[in-house]
C-alpha cells in the first residue's frame, strides 16, 4: 500500500454532501482537502448532447454501477438475503455530483415535528399509538435549529416556489402546514403545466390547499450568494434522472464543482474507491484517514485529521461497519448503534387516471407542477386512524417519455401485445396522468442494515444487507392514501380512474424513490445515536458523517433541502468551532 | 470469431430500415423512400445470425404489428435496435450484479434472480421460435401466445416498445415513426411558451432527434464497452 502526504481533510464521496462541505471548507478555511470520488468526471457541459430516453432512463446511465456493488434485502431477520442485482427502488448516484446529477430536484422541506417525532406523536396519542416494534426516536434538534440552515440551502439552488408561512404569517396559495419560514423562496414558483393546474384546481374545489411544488429547477435566471449563475427552466421534459443541458435544474456539477474545481486547496480525485477509514480506538477513538484503491488499481492510504463520510445513505453505513468504527446494532438484543433506523418513503402511485384529452406531458420539468400537504404528517387528525403519520400528494412535471410512458392502458384493455393492444396504447399515450403520494416511513426495531455473509463487491468486501418491509402502519396509510387519490382524480375531470392495489411486501423492481435514510443516525446520546447533530462520531471526533443516514427517521419531503441544511450546519460547526479547537462539539 | 453474418432484406419489405457498414458509419432507406423498392438491403449484424434476426424481425412484428392504426415494429427497424443493444453492454449484463449464488426462488418482488444474460435469453428463447418467420400471421400469434407468460418473451415486448420509441441513434424508431404515431416531439431544447400555450389542446410539432438538436448528441450506450 502507497502511503500518501498527509491532508488536513479527507472527503469520501463527491456528490451534493461532499462538495458542498469542500466548497465551504476551501471557501473559509486555508486548510488542504482531498475528495475521492468512485466514479468518473462530469461537467455540466456533458448534459448537452444527453436528452436521450433509453441511455438515461431506462438504461440508467447517470446510476451506480451495481455490477460492482450493491445490498442485499431480506424482509425479516429470518430470512437469507438475495441480493438487488439490477437498479429499482432506489437509485444511488455514481460519479461527479452523485445522485444529486439525476435527481428530480423537488425542494420541501420537512415538518418540524419531524425531528421530534417520538414525542410530539405520544404527547399527543399516548405511548401506544405508535406500533409496539417502532424505533422511533427523537432527533435531539429542533425546527428553529436548523431553520436558518434551510435558508442556506434554499439561497444555493435558488429554490422556486411561493412560502406558505413567513415567521408565523400564514399565507395562502403556499403550504400552509408548513413550518414557519424566516424568508420568501429566492425565486417565483415554476410555469404550471397544464395537468398541474388540473390537480391544483381540483384540490380547491375539494377544500384542500395545493401550491406550487417547491422547486430546485429555475423558475428564473438567479445568481447564488457564491456568484453562480444559472438560467431559467426550458421545460424540456429530460430533468429527472437526466442531467439538466442548460443547467437551469441545481446540480453539484453547476452549483458547486465551479467554485470547488477553482481552488488550489482541494484535490479531486475520480475512480477512487474507498474500502476503510483507518481507525484507532484508543484516547476515545481517531480516524488516522482513508484506504483506498485508485483508478490505477493501487492501493493507497491518505493520511488525515479530519474525515468526512459523505457517501450517500447506504455507502456510509456500510464503511462504518468495514472498518469496525462504533457498535454494529443488533435488532435481538437493541444493543449498538450502527445500522439502526432504516427506513425508505411510502411513495406510490394512489391512482392512475384516464382522461379524454391529450395533456402534452411530455413538456415540462420533474418539479414543475401541484401538491398538497393536507394529509401529511400529523396535519390531519389520526385519532380514530389506524396508522400514524401522512404525506403530501402530487402531480408531478416528469417528462412523461414514450418508453417509459407508452402502455399505460385502463383495465378494459386485456391485450398486453398485437393490434388491439397497440391501438389502444397509442391512444391513451398522452391521455393519463397519475396522482402521486410521498409518505412518511417509521423505523422500526427491525429494519436495518448490517453486513451480508456471503456476498461480496468487485473488490472482495461484503455488501450491505438490508433488512426491511412494509407493516400494517404502510400499508393502513396507502390504504387511505389512495381513496383520497381516487377522489383527486375524479375531481380533475378524469374519465376512468384506476386505483393502486393494496401495498404487500416491498418491492424492488418497482421505482419508490431515492429517499433511503438512517444507519448512521444522529442524536442527543451515544446510547442511541452513531453522531451527534453535527455529524461528528461520538467514538471519533474527528470523523464527521454527513447526510440522510443521519435521519432517524423518513420525512415525507424529499430529503435533499434538509441534507443540505444539516451539511452547512456541520460546516459552520467545523469553521467556527472544530478547527480551531479539535475536540467534541457535544 | 464467428463470420459476420447479415440480415438481406428488400427495402420494401421493411420500410425503412437503418443501415451500418462495419466502421459504424450510418446510412438510410428512408421508410418514405419508394424510389428503388427492389432494392436489397444488406444489414450487418452485430449480434444475432441472419436466421435469428428474421425470427425476430417477425416475432415483433407480430407484437407491434403494421397496420392501418399505424406503422409497426418492421418501420421502426426495431430489429436492428435490439441486435445493437444486444451486442451492447446490456446485452452482456455488464452493468447487473451477476456474482453466485443465484436464487432463483425469492420471490418475484426482488426482480430477476437469474445468471442468463439477455444474450443467452435470446439466444435460448429463439430456438423455440425456430421457423417463426416461415409461419402465417395467424400461426405466428398462436406460437407467441404459448411463450408470452415467460422471461424471454417478456424482455422481447420490452425491447419493441425501447426499439420504437428510442432516439434514432440507437437504430430503432427510423424516421421518428414511432414519436409521430404517438405524438412525441422529441428532445425539443425548448417548451418554453408552449407549455403555457397549449392546455388540453394536442401539441403535435414535426418531432426531431437527438442529432438534429444537439452539437455533440452524447455516444450510444450500446457503442460503450
Amino acid at each position: 500500500m502507497k502511503t500518501l502526504p498527509k491532508t488536513d481533510a479527507v472527503v469520501i464521496g463527491g456528490g451534493w454532501t461532499g462538495l458542498l462541505i469542500a466548497k465551504e471548507l476551501a471557501a473559509r478555511t486555508p486548510i488542504s482537502v482531498v475528495v475521492l470520488e468512485r466514479g468518473a468526471p462530469r461537467h455540466k457541459e456533458d448534459y448537452a448532447g444527453g436528452m436521450d430516453e433509453l441511455d438515461y432512463n431506462v438504461r440508467f446511465r447517470l446510476m451506480q454501477d451495481y455490477s460492482l456493488q450493491t445490498v442485499t434485502l431480506r424482509y425479516t431477520t429470518r430470512d437469507r438475503a438475495v441480493p438487488i442485482r439490477q437498479l429499482g427502488s432506489f437509485m444511488p448516484g455514481q460519479g461527479t455530483g452523485g445522485a444529486g446529477e439525476h435527481w428530480g430536484a423537488l425542494f420541501p422541506r420537512f415538518l418540524p415535528d419531524v425531528f421530534q417525532l417520538l414525542t410530539s406523536t405520544t404527547q399527543k396519542y399516548g405511548a401506544k399509538k405508535l406500533p409496539e416494534d417502532h424505533s422511533v426516536v427523537d432527533w435531539g434538534i429542533t425546527w428553529d435549529e436548523i431553520e436558518p440552515y434551510y435558508v442556506r440551502a434554499d439561497k444555493l439552488v435558488g429554490s422556486s416556489g411561493k412560502a406558505g408561512n413567513i415567521r408565523g404569517k400564514v399565507i395562502d396559495g403556499g403550504n400552509i402546514f408548513e413550518g414557519p419560514r424566516s424568508e420568501e423562496y429566492p425565486t417565483p414558483p415554476t410555469k404550471m403545466p397544464y395537468y398541474g393546474s388540473l390537480f391544483n384546481d381540483a384540490a380547491k374545489s375539494l377544500g384542500y390547499h395545493p401550491y406550487p411544488n417547491p422547486a430546485a429547477a429555475l423558475s428564473t435566471a438567479y445568481t447564488n450568494p457564491d456568484g453562480i449563475s444559472r438560467p431559467a427552466c426550458f421545460y424540456c421534459g429530460f430533468c429527472d434522472r437526466f442531467g439538466c443541458m442548460v443547467g437551469a435544474k441545481a446540480q453539484p456539477t453547476n452549483t458547486l464543482l465551479p467554485i470547488v474545481e477553482k481552488q488550489k486547496s482541494v484535490s479531486l480525485r475520480h475512480g477512487c474507491s474507498v474500502r476503510r477509514i483507518e481507525y484507532d480506538k484508543a484516547n476515545g477513538g481517531r480516524a488516522r484517514g482513508v484506504s483506498y484503491i485508485d483508478a490505477s488499481g493501487e492501493e493507497i492510504f491518505q493520511p488525515a485529521d479530519l474525515v468526512i463520510l459523505a457517501s450517500w445513505t447506504l455507502n456510509n453505513t456500510r464503511l462504518l461497519l468495514l472498518s469496525g468504527i462504533g457498535e454494529p446494532y443488533d435488532p435481538a438484543t437493541g444493543k449498538g448503534v450502527v445500522g439502526r433506523n432504516l427506513t425508505h418513503q411510502v411513495s406510490f402511485t394512489p391512482a392512475q387516471a384516464f382522461f379524454d384529452k391529450p395533456l402534452n406531458r411530455f413538456m415540462g420539468a420533474a418539479p414543475a407542477g401541484a401538491r398538497m400537504s393536507d394529509f401529511d404528517g400529523d396535519v390531519f387528525d389520526h385519532s380514530t386512524l389506524p396508522f400514524v403519520r401522512g404525506g403530501t400528494f402530487a402531480a408531478m412535471g416528469t417528462g412523461f417519455q414514450p418508453i417509459v410512458g407508452f402502455g399505460a392502458l385502463p383495465p378494459s384493455v386485456k391485450a398486453r401485445w398485437g393490434a388491439e393492444w397497440k391501438k389502444a396504447a397509442v391512444y391513451w399515450y398522452d391521455r393519463v396522468g397519475t396522482v402521486a403520494f410521498a409518505g412518511e416511513h417509521i423505523a422500526y426495531k427491525d429494519h436495518y442494515m448490517d453486513l451480508d455473509p456471503s456476498y461480496k463487491d468487485h473488490l472482495g468486501d461484503p455488501l450491505l444487507r438490508m433488512t426491511l418491509d412494509w407493516r400494517d402502519n404502510e400499508r393502513q396509510m396507502v390504504a387511505f392514501a389512495t381513496a383520497k387519490a381516487v377522489e383527486m382524480a375524479r375531481a380533475m375531470g378524469a374519465k376512468e380512474v384506476v386505483p393502486a392495489q393494496p401495498y404487500g411486501h416491498y418491492d424492488t423492481r418497482r421505482y419508490q424513490s431515492t429517499h433511503v435514510q438512517g444507519g448512521t443516525i444522529m442524536g442527543a446520546s451515544p446510547e442511541h445515536s452513531v453522531v451527534n447533530t453535527y455529524g461528528q462520531h461520538w467514538q471519533a471526533p474527528n470523523l464527521f458523517v454527513l447526510g440522510a443516514s443521519m435521519f432517524a427517521n423518513n420525512g415525507s419531503a424529499n430529503p435533499t433541502p434538509t441534507v443540505l441544511a444539516f451539511t452547512y450546519r456541520t460546516a459552520d460547526a467545523l469553521v467556527d468551532r472544530y478547527l480551531k479547537r479539535p475536540s467534541r462539539l457535544t | 470469431m464467428r463470420r459476420r453474418q447479415f440480415l438481406v432484406l428488400s427495402a420494401a419489405s421493411v420500410g425503412g430500415v437503418l443501415v451500418y457498414s462495419l466502421d459504424r458509419t450510418v446510412s438510410r432507406v428512408s421508410a418514405q423512400d419508394k424510389s428503388a423498392p427492389e432494392q436489397n438491403i444488406r444489414i450487418p449484424l452485430r449480434f444475432f445470425t441472419a436466421s435469428e434476426a428474421l425470427i425476430v424481425a417477425a416475432a415483433t412484428a407480430r407484437i407491434f404489428p403494421s397496420d392501418e392504426s399505424g406503422p409497426g415494429a418492421r418501420e421502426a427497424s426495431v430489429v436492428v435496435f435490439i441486435d445493437r443493444q444486444l451486442a451492447g453492454p446490456w446485452g452482456r449484463d455488464r452493468h447487473r450484479y451477476t456474482h453466485a449464488p443465484f436464487d432463483e426462488t425469492a420471490p418475484e418482488e426482488f426482480g430477476y434472480q437469474g445468471s442468463a444474460t439477455p444474450q443467452q435469453i435470446y439466444r435460448q428463447g429463439l430456438k423455440q421460435l425456430a421457423g417463426f418467420d416461415q409461419l402465417t400471421a395467424s400461426e405466428q400469434d398462436a406460437k407467441l401466445k404459448l411463450i408470452e407468460g415467460g422471461l424471454f418473451f417478456n424482455v422481447l415486448r420490452r425491447n419493441t416498445i425501447e426499439g420504437m420509441f428510442c432516439d434514432p441513434q440507437h437504430g430503432g424508431n427510423v424516421d421518428m415513426v414511432g414519436w409521430q404515431l404517438i405524438g412525441f416531439p422529441g428532445p425539443r431544447m425548448t417548451n418554453f411558451a408552449e407549455v403555457d400555450q397549449y392546455r388540453g389542446e394536442p401539441f403535435r410539432p414535426k418531432p426531431v432527434s437527438l442529432a438534429q438538436v444537439a452539437v455533440h448528441p452524447n455516444k450510444p450506450g450500446e457503442d460503450e464497452t
